[in-house]
């Protein structure tokens, strides 16, 4: 769900190059013959070296800096590792087919539509036995998304909620501030008396992500697909627009974590990161998470196995990898989004494990709304009425 | 010999087939090809499947079925967003279009009159900044125009302001941007023309009296309408379909026909309609083409 390059980049790009040392070797070598030798040879190479390669295409800055190397030793498969920073982004590559690719990462709204296009693969549970270290009650709401599992298995899962600046919201709205409330980003005296203070308010430019807990404010279902609620939202968020900052879906990372910002609906990891930044750079202030008590969108990253993936078993052992503990653990600790791996949780960080922000308790877990597929229309409707928020036509 | 000579010289004499083979190929390959499959999508339906759009043709039980669905050419006109956004687009277009001729046009006559030596320097500082990448230049304006920025910063260093002037995320840096980016495009054609000016017009301009400013506006102007034309026309028509500046520097109220197709095609994942806006869009630009081309013969029967 991360969005864009963060500072764990380097994480990742140290991953890259261990992975892809083998092939500048290839290529140096390349380079003194011709073109069309060369050409012809990589072919051959990369034919070759299917058998064992697994092609992992991931979001950006996901996955712990020691993973894939991990992954190498246990197996002896070497993996080719991309990454997208988008669910658009992987879903106009999948749906087009033939991506070549052998796991993918996409989000739960957007891999029931993916799964009934045919894009997956059916999963060969058999061959992955670390599936019993999921955690039993996450995979019930994963049931109305992939029923039994048959198509994708969990990565990570997160919250969205919103990000603020403790002093700089204390100061302006005072000790009882509606930190745990949606009502600190569409109220309209709340964000009128926060930008008067100075204090700037960044949502995410999407829809999908910010029309669900319009609805879930205004005390509708926060997944109704009526068009009266849908423009209901809008018009809550229209009310608010001109107390609003900017429509961003990774700027408020840096933004709150220097204190250009002070209020942002976001992404629950995106905002620990801020958080982090903001406490590495010392600032005078603290960045933390809220999950709203009106409900907000509890989201799973899946991996998935697409129909032509060249390598599946390959892909299956990648799978289970994932799936063992202390890889999950070591994942989570890096990326700070939980994971669906109950086995984990012995390996982990208390700090990381206790934190009702990442692992929220039941309570909150069970205000939850999981994002369902929308059909063309409603989705239609859903951009549409998004569109008119932010330009007014 | 010498008919061996003659015989050999005519074989690879460049006949008019082979000459016009290459530009042919490519663009069967890189417009025609696409252009027929965009056409393609945009007469199908939007379907749950890999490719995401129903099959125009369907062959079974011996019948061959051809299904067009023109419902998306319909559904443009049913909703204002589209026509605002191709106006938008237009709009924002063609007053950066005007903004690149006041600038470059200056350019280009102070390059062409330059000493001969000059010359090459000043083409190469025209051509310089697009050897790096087009990404980074539009980056490199948000940090100058952000709030947080170098320009913002050194206003209030100045003490000249209070708060920051808000110019990133406005029509303004849009524009901006795209005469930035597509400035070289103007110049380049102009400099071309103005340097095959013939000197010896203006000299007989000046023995009959005109005055310099009298010369530009009657001599050299008038000589130049091929280069304006078709500096425009290079600035205008890619600018109409820009995606990444306004994207990148655009803000809220920035409604392009290039983000509206992006939404399309990855937010409501509905290829056919995207293809459809593609199509008109392609239709819009296809008038001012028409427009050049028709002028461009015009002066050649001249």
């Amino acid at each position: 769900m991360l969005e864009g390059p963060g500072e764990g980049d380097a994480g990742y790009q140290r991953n890259q190059v261990n992975n892809n040392s083998e092939r500048g070797v290839m290529m140096s070598r390349q380079s003194k013959l011709s073109l069309a030798v060369a050409a012809a040879s990589l072919a051959l190479m990369t034919g070759a070296a299917h058998a064992n390669e697994v092609r992992v295409y991931n979001w950006s800055d996901y996955i712990a800096p020691d993973t894939l190397e991990k992954f190498t030793e246990a197996t002896g498969i070497r993996v080719v590792y991309d990454v997208y920073d988008s669910n658009e982004v992987l879903d106009a590559a999948m749906l087009s087919g033939r991506s070549g690719y052998d796991v993918v990462v996409p989000s739960n709204h957007y891999l029931t539509r993916q799964v009934s296009a045919g894009v997956y693969r059916e999963l060969d549970h058999d061959k992955l036995p670390n599936m019993v270290n999921l955690n039993p009650e996450l995979m019930d709401d994963l049931e109305s998304i992939d029923p039994g599992s048959r198509h994708s298995i969990p990565y990570m899962w997160g919250t969205n909620g919103i990000g603020y600046n403790v002093e700089r919201v204390e100061a302006i709205l005072g000790e009882d501030a509606p930190v745990d409330s949606w009502a600190l980003i569409f109220d309209p005296e709340v964000t009128t008396a926060l930008k008067e203070g100075g204090c700037g308010i960044s949502m995410l430019d999407s829809g999908d992500e910010m029309l669900s807990p319009a609805m879930a404010y205004l005390g509708l279902s926060p997944l109704s697909e009526e068009t009266a609620d849908l423009e209901a939202a809008g018009d809550l968020i229209a009310a608010v627009r001109d107390n609003i900052t900017y429509f961003h879906s990774s700027r408020y990372i840096s933004d709150l974590a220097n204190g250009d910002i002070c209020v942002a609906a976001g992404y629950s990891g995106d905002i620990f990161q801020a958080a982090d930044r903001a406490e590495e750079a010392g600032r005078d202030f603290t960045i933390a998470y809220s999950i709203p008590k009106e409900g907000a969108a509890l989201w799973f990253d899946m991996m998935a196995i697409p129909a032509d993936a060249p390598n599946p078993d390959n892909a299956h052992a990648f799978i289970n990898f994932i799936l063992e503990p202390e890889i999950a653990a070591a994942i989570t600790e890096y990326v700070v989004y939980a994971n669906p791996n109950v086995a984990a949780n012995e390996f982990l960080d208390p700090d990381i494990l206790n934190d009702t922000s990442i692992y929220p308790d039941q309570e909150v877990m069970d205000n939850l709304y999981v994002a369902e597929e929308k059909p063309l229309a409603v989705q239609r409707v859903r951009t549409r009425t998004w569109n008119r928020v932010k330009s007014g036509i | 010999m010498s008919d061996n000579l003659v015989r050999l010289r005519r074989l690879f004499k460049p006949r008019r087939g082979w000459v016009i083979a290459v530009p042919l190929l490519w663009l069967t390959l890189f417009f025609l090809l696409p252009f027929g499959i965009v056409f393609k999508i945009s007469l199908s339906e939007a379907a749950i499947s890999i490719p995401p759009y129903s099959a125009i043709l369907d062959y079974g039980h011996e019948t061959l079925n051809i299904v067009l669905t023109f419902s998306n050419y319909l559904f443009l006109t049913t909703d204002t967003l589209y026509i605002s956004a191709y106006w938008g687009s237009v709009k924002i277009a063609l007053l950066a279009t005007v903004l690149c001729l006041l600038l470059g046009y200056p350019m280009a006559y102070a390059m062409a009159r330059a000493p001969m030596r000059w010359q090459l320097v000043l083409l190469l500082l025209v051509m310089l900044p697009s050897w790096t990448s087009f990404l980074i230049r539009v980056y490199a304006w948000m940090g100058i125009l952000s709030n947080n920025g170098l320009i913002n910063n050194s206003l209030i260093w100045l003490g000249w302001i209070d708060s920051p002037i808000r110019m990133l995320n406005t029509n303004f840096a849009v524009i901006l941007g795209i005469v930035y980016a597509y400035l070289p495009f103007m110049v380049l054609p102009l400099y071309a023309n103005l340097t095959r000016l013939d000197g010896s017009l203006l000299e007989a301009a000046s023995d009959l009296g005109s005055r310099k400013l009298n010369t530009f506006f009657k001599v050299t102007l008038p000589l130049s309408k091929g280069g304006i034309v078709a500096g425009s026309m290079l600035v205008f028509i890619p600018a109409v379909g820009e995606y990444v500046i306004p994207e990148l520097l655009g803000g809220p109220n920035t409604v392009m026909i290039g983000k509206v197709l992006w939404e399309e095609f990855f937010h409501n994942r509905d290829w056919p309609v995207a293809s459809a806006l593609a199509m008109v869009m392609l239709a819009i630009l296809i008038i001012p083409i028409a427009l050049f081309h028709r002028y461009q013969s015009r002066e050649l029967e001249e």
